[in-house]
């Protein structure tokens, strides 16, 4: 079966414009409203990816802390995350979903017992912040063979050598991180340099999709737009707790910014 | 699962960095490879660089004080009635605990490798103190990240880091403590690690920091080695060495020269932070059987839920409040070359009031976690048994917790 995350850049493609990856957090504020929230955006997003909450992340900054906490506050467990993933894909089966978080989450529930539930409740990618390659080799193919995708980090930071590496070994997308930054960083590289990191990695392999994120934004993200796709994770966990401190709706609020991120892809 | 012999044990680790091709490891972002790939071949060529080590020689010798005492506890010893109580008096070393042997050459590395900033955590904040000393006398500059709750409880050593020049920048997030000021420290180095060397405050962290710090710390038991012989001729036939442990540095480094003497002869106890007698929090995974998981890039025994969550600790002691512990502790544990047990805040209390009665010797809320062990069970051995508690720390910081809890006559 083709992996509706292909198909998702696909159809991006067809339509000359770069993938809109949304990040959220599960269970923030609440598992309903999570669900309304991917619910709500997934008419603009093009890809899901859902955060599994934390409580010692050593890659995110403070909007995805601050979601985090108020999520694993609010009581989310392993078992529910599954669950508002298999409630979305039950009413929208074709859209991509992908689940990022911390491998201790995952050594947890078991390697074997995470990736079978994974396959029964719909997801069709996989992102591990803190294992990296070569440490990740196993555990990826272990992925391809439910078929979900492992999708590897590249950074600033990664050697020539090791990019052709970890490509090579790669499933079909990567996630290039813009700068040297935890998650929800101001963008301190030029969009040009971003760009000019992004395409000598994608000369490597250019059949490959590499989606960029950290530090995406309203502002900055249609400099980025000749990218396969984007990532906004921050900014987005930020408009939660902004509503939520106002006594707004986060899921039109949050909706709405998906949107206008759409148009400026465009 | 075994230990090596003849082999220091910072390098019995595997390709990836595996104790026992299970515990430690480099479970970190995709930017912090490189940054800690470099600091790996830096450390591996220079940790056997004659010039490097004379160099780090001098600075422990003439800067940190070394040696420190090794002194017989002989009213305590009298008190207890069993084996002969003596003490490695680390809190001797300059800025008063151990910390300053892996703030020393963390400094040293980061001169070599050109950096101009270095970072660090802190519980009790003697890791922080010491390195804030450290890169003050090796012109770097230093930011201290540190727990909201452990700045509350231990402003002595505060005081002192901004003294020399420091930063100290707060962490609000999670328990507040120890375990949060090490997430915060690894956010600002992924952030930073084209300009900034990070300097992890115990043996804990991806594998190279695990080896850095017990390379450092290893100085105490070699200057205990040759204690001992002077002291006894020989290596005694029957030596208890108590420790306590938190993430594990102050232990490992007391006991790293015997690890390949026999256990019969050379018995190895860490004392762990059982938390206050009536609270169900402690941190000590060691002792109460925690699960095996992952924690600041490294595969270990932590406290944490079903699902994998770090759970929150709590001990008096803010330098053993950490919910994991090294990776070579854990080495240490499944291969049955260490014993660990745990003291409560009472315990640890009590061992202080005790110590400081008979002897001139003020160790802080962390090494007196070790006497109350060592002082409950000297009672029960032979008079020929030389028991040795490592006091690595100095009171002085914990004034204010004692005063509150013992009384001002305690301070």
């Amino acid at each position: 079966m083709f992996n509706p995350i292909s198909a998702a850049f696909k159809k991006a493609k067809q339509e000359n414009r770069a993938a809109l990856l949304t990040y959220t957090v599960a269970g923030d504020s609440s598992k309903k409203q999570s669900l309304d929230i991917l619910k709500s955006i997934s008419k603009n997003a093009d890809i899901l990816e859902v955060g599994i909450p934390h409580n010692t992340p050593v890659a995110d900054g403070s909007q995805i802390q601050t979601s985090a906490y108020r999520a694993i506050k609010n009581g989310i467990k392993m078992n529910d995350i599954f669950k508002i993933i298999k409630d979305f894909k039950n009413l929208n089966k074709k859209k991509p979903i992908i689940l990022m978080g911390y491998f201790n989450m995952i050594f947890q529930y078991g390697k074997k017992n995470f990736l079978n539930k994974c396959k029964s409740s719909g997801v069709n990618g996989l992102i591990v912040v803190d294992l990296p390659w070569p440490e990740n080799k196993d555990f990826a193919k272990k992925c391809k063979k439910k078929s979900i995708y492992f999708i590897q980090l590249l950074s600033p930071t990664t050697t020539e050598q090791r990019l052709k590496r970890i490509i090579r070994d790669s499933h079909p997308m990567s996630y290039f991180i813009s700068m040297l930054s935890t998650t929800g960083g101001k963008l301190k590289v030029s969009p040009k340099n971003i760009l000019k990191n992004y395409n000598k990695i994608k000369k490597i392999d250019p059949k490959k999709e590499i989606v960029i994120g950290f530090g995406i934004t309203e502002k900055t993200i249609g400099k980025l737009k000749s990218a396969d796709g984007l990532v906004v994770g921050s900014a987005i966990c930020k408009e939660i707790s902004r509503s939520l401190k106002h006594r707004q709706n986060p899921v039109t609020n949050v909706s709405k910014l998906v949107k206008k991120l759409k148009k400026k892809i465009l | 699962m075994k230990l090596k012999k003849g082999i220091p044990l910072i390098d019995q680790g595997n390709k990836l960095g595996f104790w026992g091709g299970k515990f430690g490891g480099n479970f970190v972002p995709e930017t912090l490879k490189k940054p800690i790939e470099d600091l790996e071949a830096l450390f591996n060529k220079l940790k056997n660089d004659k010039k490097f080590i004379a160099e780090r020689d001098k600075y422990f010798k003439n800067w940190v004080g070394s040696p420190t005492r090794f002194i017989k506890l002989e009213n305590l010893t009298k008190y207890v009635g069993g084996a002969e109580i003596w003490s490695k008096v680390v809190s001797d070393a300059n800025g008063g605990a151990h910390k300053i042997y892996n703030a020393t050459v963390h400094c040293l590395l980061a001169k070599q490798s050109g950096k101009k900033v270095v970072i660090g955590d802190t519980g009790a904040g003697y890791a922080g103190k010491m390195l804030s000393m450290a890169a003050k006398k090796f012109g770097l500059k230093c930011k201290i990240f540190m727990g909201a709750k452990d700045i509350a409880r231990q402003q002595p050593n505060v005081k002192a880091m901004k003294k020399n020049g420091a930063e100290v920048i707060p962490v609000y997030s999670g328990s507040q403590t120890l375990v949060d000021a090490v997430s915060e420290c690894m956010r600002f180095w992924v952030a930073n690690c084209d300009t900034t060397a990070m300097c992890v405050g115990s043996t804990v962290g991806p594998a190279i920091f695990v080896r850095i710090c017990g390379w450092s710390t290893s100085q105490i038991s070699r200057e205990l080695k040759v204690q001992l012989i002077d002291e006894f001729g020989s290596v005694p036939k029957k030596l208890k060495l108590y420790n306590c442990v938190g993430g594990g540095s102050s232990s490992f480094g007391f006991w790293n020269e015997f690890i390949d003497y026999d256990k019969k002869q050379c018995e190895f106890i860490g004392v762990e932070a059982g938390g206050p007698e009536k609270s169900k929090l402690h941190a000590a995974p060691l002792t109460y059987g925690s699960k095996i998981g992952i924690l600041h890039g490294a595969v270990q025994y932590v406290n944490q839920d079903s699902d994998g969550q770090i759970k929150e600790t709590e001990s008096i002691s803010a330098g053993l409040d950490y919910p994991g512990i090294s990776p070579l502790h854990c080495f240490l544990k499944d291969t049955k070359r260490a014993r660990y047990t745990a003291a409560s805040d009472e315990d640890a209390l009590n061992a202080y009031i005790t110590v400081t009665r008979f002897e001139n010797l003020r160790p802080s809320l962390e090494p007196s976690h070790a006497f109350s062990v060592a002082i409950k069970e000297s009672k029960k051995l032979s008079k020929d048994t030389i028991v040795v508690v490592n006091s690595c720390g100095d009171a002085y910081k914990d004034r204010e917790i004692l005063k509150k809890r013992l009384g001002k006559k305690y301070v």
